[in-house]
């Protein structure tokens, strides 16, 4: 099956949530990202981010991600904060305790949108 | 074949989804995903059934008020939608007894002309005139059929409150909102430990929450924090002391901010006093109202310490 489901499908999304937007609100490098946003919302968001991560169901084109991004592009988005993110995915799924092949794969999905998440 | 009822208008929906099917007809929906992740897409059922599995992932307090996501939901029977922020109906009440709950805390107690359905902790507008409202948080408890309870604090140069402490008396009309809010307790995971902070009359809404639980027979803690700047803001102090006087698993910590402290009260910030003793929110629940300064720093705070997302519930005001 997928990626998604080998993870743990939506409640390992769920668990993965808190523990992700923890890490990155409480990261100076790039939480100034994530301030202007409610954090209710800004929770739903990652979610959906987590979820395309995963490999799960999802309807987002490289241009979503462009045009999704690029007010933050605008702002100094760069590829260091990009690989805090990168960092934060990968530490988060090794708290959760899912085996090392798959975050290299979901690792590898984040990674294929860092042009258009980038605007590049 | 299910309609969408929308706006007055009438819309087959086949086996499209309610976001598809009125975008289809040009009604304009925010959405994102279309997968029923973002939530972008947010509605609300006021008539009809809202299949489950249009409500996945919603807070428990949404999907208690018939809010579903647009592009997961395939209805299978007849259904009038709304968007979020449509109207709501306002209905006249009387005013049943006006009182001082402290110097500056006036308690309403209010009569609706026709039943309302609300939860504990909702709130409604109160309406000076056609065109001025302001919200108020419910102490009341439908359950108990009492009268709807307010608590305004006087606003300085605030022409809401001001209007309502030179001007109101028992017996008078008024026009009022139906109730809204996703604050409120939601019954179920009895055990779960909750905890609830408020400053100024953020108390009001939890006051109903905290009631509202003891009610449901809610097994897990309820650790209650009130914060005043001296002890002149503190009220319901006596209600609330017969409360922990009849639940074990009630407590109640008022906490001063400025000034010493006296015997019974807690020196400090009320958010620190209630982190200090619980510094581990893991599997928690969490009421937050009042103060928006407060209210911000500690949905950082309780999430970092451990709970989650999903629950935690907060009025900023
Ligand atoms: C969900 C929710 C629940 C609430 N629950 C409660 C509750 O249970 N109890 C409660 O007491 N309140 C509650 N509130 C707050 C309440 O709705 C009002 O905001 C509050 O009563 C003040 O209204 P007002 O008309 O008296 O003041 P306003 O006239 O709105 O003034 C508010 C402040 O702005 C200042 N101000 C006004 N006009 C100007 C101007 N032109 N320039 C500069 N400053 C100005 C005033 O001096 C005052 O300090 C709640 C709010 C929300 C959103
Ligand atoms: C690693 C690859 C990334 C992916 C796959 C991704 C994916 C997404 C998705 C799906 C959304 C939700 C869009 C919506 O439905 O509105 C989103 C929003 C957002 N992302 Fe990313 N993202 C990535 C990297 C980043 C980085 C590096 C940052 C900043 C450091 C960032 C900051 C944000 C913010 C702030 C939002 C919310 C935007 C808003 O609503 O204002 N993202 N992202």
């Amino acid at each position: 099956m997928s990626l998604f489901t080998d993870i743990g499908g939506e409640p390992a999304v769920n668990a993965a949530v808190d523990i992700f937007y923890r890490k990155v609100l409480k990261d100076d490098r790039i939480n100034r990202f994530f301030s202007g946003v409610d954090m209710e919302k800004q929770a739903a968001k990652q979610k959906a981010f987590l979820t395309m991560a995963f490999g799960g169901p999802h309807n987002y084109t490289g241009e979503d991600m462009r045009r999704g991004h690029a007010h933050l592009v605008a702002q100094g988005l760069n590829d260091t904060h990009f690989d805090a993110v990168m960092e934060h995915i990968g530490a988060t799924l090794t708290e959760l305790k899912v085996p090392a092949n798959l975050i290299a794969q979901a690792a590898a999905i984040a990674e294929s949108t860092r042009k258009d998440v980038l605007g590049k | 074949m299910a309609k969408v009822i929308y706006g007055g208008q009438s819309y087959e929906c086949g086996e499209h989804s309610v976001l598809d099917c009125l975008t289809a007809q040009g009604v304009v929906v925010p959405s994102s995903c279309r997968s029923g992740i973002c939530q972008t897409c947010l509605m609300r059922a006021v008539k009809g059934e809202v299949p489950e599995r249009a409500q996945e992932g919603l807070k428990p307090t949404l999907a208690a008020q018939n809010y579903f996501l647009a592009c997961s939901c395939f209805p299978q029977s007849d259904i009038e939608v709304v968007l979020p922020e449509a109207g709501l109906n306002r209905l006249a009440a009387s005013v049943a007894s006006v009182e001082y709950l402290n110097a500056d805390i006036l308690g309403i107690r209010l009569h609706p002309s026709r039943p309302l359905e609300y939860k504990a902790g909702q709130f409604i507008n109160l309406f000076k005139d056609k065109a001025t409202a302001r919200s108020y948080s419910l102490a009341s408890l439908p359950a108990l059929d009492e009268p709807l309870f307010l608590n305004v604090r006087k606003v300085p140069g605030g022409l809401v409150s001001n209007w309502l402490f030179e001007n109101l008396k028992a017996g008078d009309e008024l026009e009022i909102s139906e109730a809204t809010g996703d604050c409120f307790y939601v019954p179920g995971n009895a055990g779960q430990n909750i905890l609830l902070i408020a400053t100024g009359t953020g108390l009001a809404p939890l006051y109903g929450i905290v009631r509202d639980a003891l009610m449901n027979g809610h097994q897990g803690r309820l650790s209650l924090y009130h914060g005043s700047y001296d002890i002149g803001g503190f009220y319901l102090v006596d209600e609330l002391k017969e409360l922990v006087r009849l639940h074990d698993n009630f407590s109640y910590v008022p906490c001063v901010s400025e000034g010493a402290a006296p015997k019974g009260y807690v020196q400090g910030m009320v958010l620190d006093a209630a982190l200090n003793d619980y510094p581990d929110l893991s599997g928690w629940r969490v009421f937050l109202c009042g103060n928006p300064n407060m209210v911000h720093a500690a949905k950082k705070q309780t999430f970092f310490a451990g709970a989650s997302m999903r629950e935690i519930f907060a009025d900023p005001f």
